[in-house]
């Protein structure tokens, strides 16, 4: 533990260090960057070959991909929960079919009016709901689940009722020769792509380490500056955001909103893909979308009668062999190929390592940062 | 550097939870470019006066000036700022984290760029995140752990633990160094090894420090100055050698036994 004579020697030592780390890094970035460029080509040419209805599939993916991303940078990275995220869907949606129906703004401005209302509606919602830590929290969420269908129904001049509202579908610009569900799914696939952009860009540096650091010991992040209170509320807004545009584009898709596809089982559909893929995962959230878009339909072929006890089962199945999602597995493949000694640093591995504490809330680090004393 | 210049100034420092008074009208001065230690058997109120001054507890009475302004103006997350960094007893680090994405927190609050900057990368982060990637590399390899960083900072023995949490409040540049018991769970020579780094990162860095330790030989040898609590109460404050004859130390300390 002896200091180092002078600062040009921390240097060598620092340099030294990260002499000796790239090969085996760099070789894990090659691969990642190969994946995603691959995945990249794949995911713009696919709906060439595909039937419409099985681009409307995709693009319904690629629309709760960004929901749960939504729900991962809060609960995986943030470690506060949410029951409630289907509300925020809820929102961006009948932003999007209000604005359109009534007062013919181009669907292009309110997918970023759904985002921002739901930033503000989030960031709101997050100042309250400072109070409520772990499972608190997650019940206060739930209500706001529960009550979204009521609401909806009660300010019905607005959002036409029980009814709901038919939007038109997006027509297809600049006569580009693809039909209209081809381009809902690159119109869908681009805002996803630049979602995830954000989300990489905003977890992987000061604030996200900040955001994680409050999912770990909020007592610590405080004692370091954070300020536990403005980043807990803007990362629920950040979050309602993701969730929120991810409605609006679901409406365009669907081309109709109604009140009671917004209900409870929606919030808690969310939950489930975003803890399939993997909750303190970026990418994970393309595994969940695919998941609780999929698993159902195929769950109702092998079984009309009980299509959800199908799904049960393979719910059950997933979380016994992956217990960090899908993303914590594919990390752990992913090291055991490029054979890293030891765990780098990026918001994406945090996943295969620990998922979010269960209940960060009264997590014993908290206690421990007080002193010995409860 | 004046021979009076004091940094911390603590008076009438109360703090009562349910029955028990923690801290009994404390008051003490801690210098700058100082090592004050701070002792007491167990349950004396050092941890107390510890979160008083991050601002964890709001004592019911007395005052707290840091550089002349009352820390008790500001809440919780603006004292790293102000400049006193602190590591705790019981541990307290991301332990889901790497030791460098921990030691890189100490950086935060001499950082800025907020939600916006970062979710579009605009020119000042990159600068800031190397400003921090540089600061945590230099305050970890100070404690010589630098074949740790990128582990994760669990699963590692205590003493590791303890100056990770050591590297991580240096990170933080801090005029005043809070040690809550630093040398827990280290052995005999690491302890001898823990007491000279203490004494070089105080002449290097221009730290003052407030060291809270039951190794004795440790905190007599390098304080310059010794405060000792009993109950909640200051019992005792001066040179290392002057306490550690005061009769009232003694009776404290060994209480039971006489
Ligand atoms: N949050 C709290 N709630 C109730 N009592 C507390 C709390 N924090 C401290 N105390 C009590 O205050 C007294 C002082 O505790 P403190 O932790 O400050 O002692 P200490 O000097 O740090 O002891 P040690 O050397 O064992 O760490 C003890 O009796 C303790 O039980
Ligand atoms: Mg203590």
């Amino acid at each position: 533990m002896q200091l180092p004579a002078s600062a040009k020697e921390i240097d060598t030592r620092t340099t030294g260090l990260r002499a000796t780390r790239p090969a085996a890094a760099s070789h894990a970035r090659l691969w990642k960057l190969v994946g995603l460029i691959l995945t990249l080509i794949v995911a713009y040419l696919l709906p060439l070959g595909l039937s419409n209805y099985q681009a409307f599939e995709f693009t319904q993916v690629f629309i709760y991909a960004i929901a749960l991303l939504g729900l991962n940078i809060l609960i995986g990275f943030n470690g506060q929960f949410s029951l409630g995220h289907g509300a925020f869907y809820a929102l961006g949606a009948y932003t999007t079919a209000i604005m359109t129906t009534r007062w013919d703004i181009p669907y292009g401005w309110t997918i970023i009016v759904a985002g921002v209302l739901c930033l503000i509606a989030g960031f709101l919602f997050g100042l309250p709901a400072l109070r409520f830590e772990g499972l608190y929290l997650a019940l206060a969420t739930f209500a706001l689940a529960l009550s979204t269908p009521q609401i909806l129904k009660y300010f019905d001049n607005w959002t036409g009722g029980s009814q709901g509202i038919v939007l038109d579908k997006p027509s297809v610009p600049l006569g580009l020769p693809i039909n209209a569900d081809q381009y809902l799914y690159y119109l869908t696939l681009t805002v996803l792509l630049l979602l995830f952009l954000l989300a990489w860009n905003l977890l992987r540096g000061r604030v996200g380490r900040a955001m994680m650091a409050i999912r770990d010991n909020p007592i610590a992040a405080e004692a370091m500056g954070v300020n536990n209170a403005l980043y807990k509320s803007l990362t629920f807004g950040v979050s309602a955001m993701y969730t929120g545009i991810a409605g609006s584009l679901g409406a365009l898709a669907v081309a109709f909103v109604a009140p009671d596809t917004f209900n409870a089982f929606l919030s808690i559909n969310f939950l489930v893909g975003s803890v399939v893929g993997g909750i303190a995962s970026i990418i994970g959230a393309l595994f969940g979308a695919a998941f609780i878009e999929f698993v159902p339909i195929y769950a109702q072929e092998i079984s009309r009668a009980a299509p959800w006890a199908i799904f049960g089962v393979v719910l059950i199945l997933f979380m016994y062999v992956m217990p960090t999602g899908v993303a914590g597995l594919l990390h752990r493949v992913l090291e055991r190929l490029t054979r890293r000694p030891s765990k780098e640093s990026s918001a994406d591995n945090v996943v295969a390592t620990s998922p979010a504490p269960a209940d960060p809330g009264a997590s014993s680090p908290a206690r421990a940062a007080s002193g010995k004393h409860e | 550097m004046a021979a009076n210049d004091v940094i911390l100034a603590i008076r009438d420092l109360t703090v009562r939870f349910s029955g028990i008074v923690a801290l009994d009208g404390v008051e003490f001065d801690v210098e700058r470019g100082k090592i004050v230690g701070l002792i007491g058997p167990n349950g004396a109120g050092k941890t107390t006066l510890f979160n008083c001054l991050s601002r964890l507890y709001t004592p019911e009475r007395g005052q707290i000036l840091f550089e002349g302004h009352s820390l008790l103006t500001f809440p919780r997350h603006k004292i790293a700022k102000l400049g006193i960094s602190r590591t705790f007893q019981n541990l307290a680090l991301f332990p889901t984290m790497t030791v460098l994405e921990n030691v890189m927190l100490g950086a935060h609050s001499r950082t800025k760029t907020g939600f916006f900057r970062h979710a579009l990368r605009l020119p000042p982060v990159a600068k800031e995140e190397r400003f921090i990637r540089d600061v945590a590399m230099e305050s970890i390899t100070l404690l010589g752990l630098e074949h740790l960083a990128d582990h994760l900072a669990s699963g590692l023995p205590y003493g590791t633990l303890k100056r990770i949490e050591f590297a991580r409040a240096l990170a933080g540049a801090p005029k005043l160094l809070l040690l809550d018991e630093p040398a827990g769970g280290l052995n005999h020579e690491e302890v001898f090894q823990l007491a000279s780094l203490i004494q070089q990162v105080r002449e290097r860095l221009k730290l003052t420090i407030l060291l809270v330790e039951h190794h004795m030989n440790m905190v007599m040898q390098i304080s310059d100055k010794v405060v000792v609590l009993d109950f909640g109460r200051k019992i005792a404050e001066g040179r290392p050698s002057e306490v550690q004859r005061d009769p009232e130390v003694i009776r404290a300390y060994l209480g039971d036994r006489i």
